[in-house]
């Protein structure tokens, strides 16, 4: 049963478009599904191998600049710019992976959110290749109806899927984990730990980008600070990924509904509104303080006080 | 002869902005060599300092730099609440994640700059004082002087003061009794704990001095500087790279991390353009990263140690 569980729900996701929702909320869908993609990718380098990185918004906004600057420089479709993505996001990674991995903890995680912001302010000046604060923007869109980016965003989102899976599953993932748990007795066990770490993050990047090219397509329009925030997407990405469960293949996928269900709603409210990341910032100190492991790391420790309840009825 | 002008203009500035930026990195290599924390809400408690002092100045008239003595308490005492009760709790949380102490801080530093565009509005403030656009030149002392240099006289006063607040620093960590808990428990954890220092106390102690003189930093920067609240970030960033310069946690090499950073900045300024700055800090950081991983901090102990 378990096992037809992921083939139900992507079953499930695939007649959503037939229920002929409107066009607002097929819009949520299509971001819930594009977030729960970069939350798996991050739970891969972050959650897997334990590598926290505060830069993901380096390669979501390298993927969209490379389907942006294809479509405007080269004036081909920023479709493109998805298999283009898996050269360009393999390359930075390489890169950003020879900088940042020789160092640990913390400081990794200060290396990536410095790479991230220096991606920002790189594509905020070089004006004759990005465009500036101008920003890119397709003029002419694929599909107008919103059915076919949710199908190509799910088809991704199942790729996703099926590679984290088929690699947690092998024994690259044990490495990761492996890693994890103990960067040094792993070394000491003969895993080359640079090299699974720089393996962890190509693979998380290359699908953060393809993610990030997914966007520009579906958007139309970027700029250096819709595609390289750090806030609103680095930490939300760390914030998807807790907030789900890190290390769980569903803890993605169930924080990216929470957060941009609660995102969508925090920011229609009137007067709160402006406030969303003060709401943000709560909601991740809670999580870190009560529910470190996420909603589906924790799931037992949630059921607890209603399963009490339950035995002292009966 | 204008060159030369230009390079030695670009050095003061850079010297006196790098002495500022040495105040607010000291207060996180303070706080990350004892809790092993990187403190990413940094720039924005110097945020709330620079509100502080921008309120006082527009509601008393008081003089930014006497604001010092009631931005640094009370970011002290609040210093002291987020260690006890944000920070000290998540230290004992089990989780697969690492690092949730510096994930906090994200939290924090998150709500304060939110909650401070939509208390303050995102409209750039700062503090027009009498003196702020007054400075001494060259000629007026040598009058002959083949080339003319200016200092600006807020940002002298600036850098006097994060000089006399370093030099308090260094007196207070090296002859009181705090002090030397402090530099106990940052070189070696346990063996403070097993000598009887109160860990926990050292721990809330330092961060509050961390928050103190960031607070220090936020109003010696006010003058001379405006204010917004997404300032915060940048002021985070320029602390973790001068931290990771100077190597971590070590209060020599902040200073020095600060002095080489301001003095980078301002040449890339004047040299490549003004939107390049960040661009060089980060670069900078990433060479730094890459060929003295250490820090200056590491150069300075193997000369020590003469080899």
């Amino acid at each position: 049963m378990k096992k037809y569980l992921p083939l139900a729900i992507l079953a499930l996701l695939a007649i959503i478009p037939f229920l002929d929702l409107s066009s607002y909320v097929m819009h949520i869908l299509v971001l819930v599904v594009m977030w729960s993609v970069i939350g798996m990718a991050w739970n891969i380098l972050g959650g897997y191998t334990g590598q926290v990185s505060f830069g993901h918004a380096a390669f979501f906004g390298f993927g969209a600049y490379t389907a942006g600057i294809l479509y405007q420089n080269l004036g081909i479709s920023a479709w493109w710019g998805i298999p283009a993505c898996v050269v360009v996001l393999t390359a930075l990674s390489l890169v950003i992976g020879y900088i940042c991995l020789r160092l640990r903890g913390a400081y990794f995680a200060l290396a990536t959110l410095a790479l991230g912001e220096i991606c920002r302010v790189t594509a905020e000046n070089l004006v004759g290749f990005t465009q500036g604060n101008m920003g890119i923007m397709i003029r002419e869109r694929t599909w107008v109806d919103k059915t076919w980016y949710f199908y190509v965003i799910l088809l991704i989102a199942a790729i996703t899927y099926i590679i984290i899976k088929m690699v947690m599953e092998s024994k690259l993932g044990y490495y990761f984990v492996a890693i994890r748990e103990d960067q040094d007795a792993a070394e000491s066990l003969g895993i080359d730990t640079t090299l699974y770490k720089t393996i962890s993050l190509c693979l998380s990047g290359v699908l953060t980008g393809i993610a990030g090219a997914f966007y520009m397509n579906y958007m139309g329009y970027i700029d250096p600070s819709i595609v390289f925030p750090l806030y609103d997407l680095s930490i939300v990405t760390v914030m998807v990924v807790m907030v789900g469960g890190a290390a769980t293949y569903w803890g993605p996928i169930v924080g990216a509904v929470i957060m941009v269900f609660l995102a969508e709603e925090i920011r229609s409210l009137p007067y709160i509104g402006a406030a969303h990341q003060t709401i943000f910032g709560i909601i991740l100190i809670f999580i870190i303080m009560f529910l470190p492991n996420g909603i589906v790391g924790d799931f037992r420790k949630l059921l607890r006080p209603f399963k009490a309840k339950k035995g002292a009825s009966s | 002869m204008a060159q030369l002008e230009l390079f030695l203009q670009t050095l003061i500035s850079g010297f006196l902005l790098g002495g500022l930026y040495a105040l607010i990195a000291l207060g996180m290599a303070l706080i990350m060599g004892v809790m092993r924390v990187i403190n990413l809400a940094h720039g924005d408690f110097m945020m709330i300092a620079m509100y502080i002092a921008y309120w006082l100045f527009t509601f008393f008239g008081l003089d930014p730099y006497l604001s010092v003595f009631v931005a640094a308490p009370a970011l002290f005492l609040f210093g002291l609440a987020i260690q006890k009760y944000l920070l000290t709790p998540v230290m004992k949380v089990e989780s697969i994640l690492p690092h949730n102490q510096v994930i906090l801080t994200v939290g924090l530093a998150m709500i304060f700059s939110n909650l401070a565009t939509v208390l303050f509005t995102g409209n750039y403030r700062s503090t027009p004082v009498s003196y702020a656009s007054s400075s001494w030149y060259l000629t007026d002392y040598w009058q002959n002087s083949p080339i003319e240099l200016s200092l600006s006289m807020p940002w002298t006063f600036s850098f006097v003061i994060a000089v006399m607040i370093t030099i308090a620093l260094w007196m207070f960590l090296t002859k009181t009794d705090t002090g030397k808990s402090i530099r106990a428990t940052a070189q070696d954890f346990d063996a403070a704990l097993l000598m009887g220092v109160n860990v926990n106390w050292v721990r809330m102690v330092t961060f509050g001095i961390g928050l103190v003189l960031v607070a220090a930093a936020g109003c010696l920067f006010i003058p001379i500087y405006y204010l917004y609240p997404a300032l915060g970030k940048q002021f985070t960033n320029v602390g973790f790279v001068i931290t990771v310069i100077g190597g971590m946690g070590s209060t020599e090499g902040a200073i020095i991390g600060g002095l080489i950073l301001g003095i980078f900045e301002s040449m890339t300024a004047t040299y490549i353009g003004m939107g390049w700055a960040p661009v060089g800090r980060f670069s900078i950081f990433v060479v730094a990263l890459i060929f003295i991983p250490g820090g200056v901090a590491s150069l300075l102990r193997r000369k020590r140690l003469g080899k």
